[in-house]
């Protein structure tokens, strides 16, 4: 069995094996930092199962976004909502038992279900050489084109709202 | 199912994704913990409709719901900063057990 595995199935199981070891240090680990660090390497992760999907501007995407945005903001609040020189950054976990039990529950059924439905099959397959950006970008003015204008007004009022909150009264 | 990446990898692998985000949004004290754990779950739900879109649609579909899902996460994770340091400075923690009241 082992030698039918080809490259790209390495290359999965070893960007799994980053997603799901980094994502239990974010769960798992008891300093916020180190949480927030280990999000990056799950991001990290995550963007390249993006390319070997074959969806490249996604992981382009996900890279800027995600690691660029998302985790500086999070390191912000990491930053601005604890006093680094009196209180230790550490967050103590609450009601782990009947977590642990239910989300055990949950992923078994998840992963039950995953395995055992046959899926189907594409009828059409993405041609794995060109790039997806140009198509996404038709799509955008196209079919898309309603859902991406209401996006650039959800951001904007994003955009206004968090500075309406966060500014000093 | 084999040892070659099919379908079922990537979908077993983003349920595990979303349970451990899940046990993060459950067990942390902190907000910002809840808030990571949340952007795990949706990392999760991003690999199943790429995933899909590229082994049952066949067209960039998935790609393009999932680019929305990363939109409305960027707001998500703003605001939510946003509303942190407000309770931070009303409570002086960002515990969610110990932000029990909506008023002085």
């Amino acid at each position: 069995m082992l030698s039918l595995l080809t490259l790209a199935d390495f290359i999965f199981y070893s960007f799994a094996l980053i997603v799901i070891l980094s994502a239990c240090v974010v769960v798992f680990s008891k300093n916020i930092l180190y949480s927030a660090f280990a999000l990056l390497f799950t991001f990290f992760g995550v963007a390249g199962l993006y390319v070997l999907l074959s969806a490249d501007f996604l992981a382009i995407t996900q890279l800027l976004i995600y690691v660029g945005g998302i985790l500086v903001l999070i390191l912000f609040g990491v930053m601005l909502t604890n006093n680094v020189i009196s209180v230790d950054i550490k967050s103590d976990a609450i009601q782990t038992l009947p977590a642990s039990i239910i989300v055990a529950i949950l992923a078994g059924t998840l992963c039950g279900l995953m395995y055992s439905t046959d899926w189907l099959p594409a009828k059409i397959n993405i041609s794995n050489n060109i790039s997806t950006a140009s198509e996404i970008g038709k799509a955008f003015i196209t079919t898309w084109l309603l859902p991406f204008e209401i996006a650039s007004v959800v951001l904007l009022v994003a955009l206004i709202g968090a500075v309406m909150i966060a500014r000093k009264k | 199912m084999t040892l070659n990446v099919s379908l079922e990898h990537y979908l077993i692998l983003s349920a595990i994704l979303f349970s451990l985000g899940l046990y993060g949004v459950i067990t942390r004290r902190n907000a910002i913990m809840v808030l990571m754990g949340i952007e795990l779950i949706l990392n999760a739900a991003n690999i199943n409709f790429v995933a899909f879109s590229k082994y049952t649609a066949g067209n960039i579909d998935g790609q393009m719901a999932s680019i929305f899902v990363i939109i409305l996460a960027a707001c998500e994770a703003a605001i939510a900063l946003a509303i942190v340091l407000n309770i931070y400075k009303q409570f002086n923690t960002v515990n969610v057990d110990e932000i029990a009241s909506l008023k002085d």
